[in-house]
């Protein structure tokens, strides 16, 4: 288990490192002058000096990669102070460190994205395994049809019209807002639960229709036929057979929505207007403000690897090939 | 062709069924004697009436993207222009510059109602928008296909070392957070052809989105054709190609391929509706397509900004989304269904 952990992390950061210098040699070695990039439409040729000079961009590229590289492991000295260890340089536009923007806005997106898995996994396995108990029934119906519809929808879609019923026009909620979980619970829960439950009602969806094509399969496999004609429980076989055969596919899928699910919360974050990563990112890109947007972006692979390896344990959890070879 | 199913001389049995065969899709099957599975498929496909509706209206919207120029100089309007400040509309925007008349302004005049504050055409914007994301995702799967195709046959037929690396190569794509990548490098891919000083024109937008876009878009496709092709490469037909002294690319093409269309097909029609989802986010977050091209993503930014005082505007916009992915979702399942049987829904 240990060994398996580790063989993980060390693959971990060997892809950090690689999607480190892609994205910096494809920022960087564009034929663009970064100091004028920084300094915008109109500036003098002073301020890009002193900005080439602050920001390093003098020197040569692999030296400049180099100082980066080193400074996400043991930090960096800028005109502005020190940038401690985990050190992502500078924002060309705010010149505020971009480690400490990104721990600023950090919060937010992980609330979403860690809440709305919950949520989904909740509501989108278990209509889904409902869906497949009462297989052919009015139920299955509405369920698969519901979900088919719901899984077309669009956060930036459902997220007004919910916010129009429930806020608008009801007013029993408040427009939503973020408040840190440790400033008060009951508040960071409440103003969190809209965007919740839009970003999870569409992965909800996804994952109802997806459980239940996995447990109808899983019903079809000759040990499942075997242990019903053996005359076990129909409760049992579905629990202990079936649904333990059908976890494993759905891990893998889980695993791969990672990403897709960050994506989620970062549109879920513009929907609500919410100041998360990914309008950090797009208050990066529309300033042109490299370091920033890189920095999100290194910051995004980093907590879709460590998800991962989460998820790659629960795998190993629940299925013994995996754990033992 | 030559699938295992059937051997390459069996031709008089076309003329059993001629009007099957005239009807049989021209793409996968040319020269197509006896029942293909592409003729099969095509007839369950006839039968499955879900998946006959859902094409329909995927057609119809490709149809109406195509035909916007044409639909909208009969409507009479176009997305530029203000309509508000034309002498011929005065009372258009009330006071506080929101569309007069219920339901966002829609009439005769104009269908699905009036832009707040410009006073735009909503009927001609989503038009044009939906032409705008249309052309662009079918361009980005186009392009994320082939890359997939290509690069999931070499991987999968030479194995080995080429195989290894090719899939390391996919594994490190695939830990890119994928809108985060588009939102960062949008401006970097800009910047590599004009310089930002300059006002970025429409072509070339479009052209770093389909480049972003294309360059996370092939990892699950390579995948796919990788795992199909290595269980095909080991058949006996195959086996019987290489000893006949057939050529690894005439494999490749004439044996493996035919084999392994059905996948990629319905690989493909999932991925144009999420393609055209990525382009909308894009827009929506406000990097991607800008003023004045029409774009349905934007659409949505522009209601989320107004919805409270005018929610009628983004109506039109989300059903049409909705019902365009719902239609291809639908689509993808049917094309499935019809291709594999075996697989119930």
């Amino acid at each position: 288990m240990l060994q398996f952990l580790i063989r993980r992390l060390s693959g971990a950061v060997v892809i950090m490192f690689l999607i480190g210098a892609f994205t910096f040699f494809l920022f960087y070695s564009i034929p663009q002058d970064f100091a004028q990039l920084a300094c915008g439409k109109n500036c003098s040729p002073e301020n890009i000096a002193v900005i080439r000079e602050n920001l390093g961009l003098d020197k040569p590229i692999t030296t400049q990669f180099w100082e980066f590289m080193m400074g996400i492991v043991s930090g960096r000295d800028f005109p502005q102070g020190h940038c401690a260890a985990p050190c992502l340089g500078v924002s060309f536009d705010s010149g505020d460190f971009v480690w400490d923007s990104i721990m600023d806005r950090f919060p937010l997106t992980l609330s979403l994205t860690v809440g709305g898995l919950v949520i989904f996994l909740l509501f989108g396995l278990g209509t889904g395994l409902l869906a497949a108990w009462k297989r052919g029934t009015a139920v299955d119906k509405i369920v698969s049809g519901a979900s088919m519809v719901l899984s077309s929808f669009q956060i930036y879609f459902l997220g007004p019209i919910v916010l129009g019923l429930l806020v608008y026009q009801t007013g029993w909620f408040e427009n939503p807002k973020y408040v840190p979980f440790t400033d008060n619970p009951g508040s960071w829960f409440v103003g969190m639960l809209i965007p919740w439950a839009v970003m999870a009602t569409i992965f909800t969806a996804q994952y109802t229709r997806m459980a239940r094509s996995t447990m109808i399969e899983q019903l079809q496999e000759e040990h499942v036929r075997t242990a019903r004609a053996k005359g076990m429980r129909q409760r049992y076989v579905f629990f202990r057979y079936a649904w333990r055969g059908s976890l494993i596919p759905i891990v893998t899928i889980i695993g791969m929505d990672l990403s897709a699910l960050l994506s989620g919360a970062v549109v879920t974050e513009f929907t609500f207007d919410l100041a998360g990563i990914g309008r950090l990112a797009v208050e990066g890109s529309l300033t042109k403000d490299l370091p920033l947007t890189m920095g999100v972006m290194l910051f995004g692979a980093f907590f879709i690897l460590i998800l991962n390896i989460v998820v790659d344990l629960a795998y190993a959890y629940i299925d013994p090939r995996v754990r033992l070879a | 062709m030559t699938s295992p199913t059937k051997a390459e001389g069996s031709g008089p049995s076309a003329a059993l069924e001629p009007e099957l065969a005239s009807k049989a899709e021209p793409a996968e099957v040319e020269k197509l004697e006896g029942r293909s599975p592409g003729q099969l498929m095509w007839h369950r496909f006839k039968r499955d009436r879900t998946g006959m509706i859902s094409a329909a209206v995927v057609i119809f919207f490709f149809a109406v993207a195509a035909l916007a120029p044409v639909i909208s100089s009969l409507y009479g309007k176009n997305p530029y222009t203000l309509y508000a400040q034309e002498p011929e509309y005065p009372f258009l925007l009330d006071d506080f510059a929101m569309p007069t008349g219920s339901l966002g302004g829609m009439s005769g005049d104009f269908w699905f109602g009036v832009e707040p504050k410009l006073g735009r055409d909503v009927f001609t914007m989503l038009l044009y928008g939906m032409r705008t994301s249309l052309y662009m995702a079918v361009l980005v799967t186009l392009f994320s296909v082939l890359t997939g195709v290509v690069l999931g046959m070499i991987s999968g037929y030479f194995g080995g070392k080429v195989d290894y690396w090719l899939g390391r190569v996919t594994d490190f794509f695939l830990a890119f957070p994928q809108q985060l990548f588009f939102i960062a490098f949008m401006p970097v891919v800009t910047a590599m052809f004009v310089s930002p000083k300059d006002e970025t024109p429409t072509y070339l937008r479009a052209v770093a989105i389909i480049l972003v876009m294309w360059f996370l878009g092939w990892m699950g496709m390579a995948r796919l054709v990788r795992s199909s092709v290595l269980s095909l490469r080991e058949r006996e037909f195959v086996e019987a190609a290489k000893v006949s002294g057939a050529s690894p690319a005439r494999i490749v093409r004439k044996e493996i391929l035919p084999n392994i269309v059905t996948p990629i097909l319905v690989q493909g029609t999932y991925m144009l509706p999420s393609s055209i989802l990525s382009i909308a986010f894009l827009s929506y977050v406000g990097v991607g397509f800008t003023e004045p091209t029409p774009d349905w993503g934007r659409m949505f930014a522009i209601g989320a900004g107004i919805y409270e005082q005018d929610p009628a505007f983004m109506f039109f916009p989300g059903i049409a989304l909705v019902i365009f992915v719902l239609a291809f979702n639908l689509l993808g399942d049917s094309v499935r269904d019809a291709f594999d049987p075996k697989t119930g829904r």
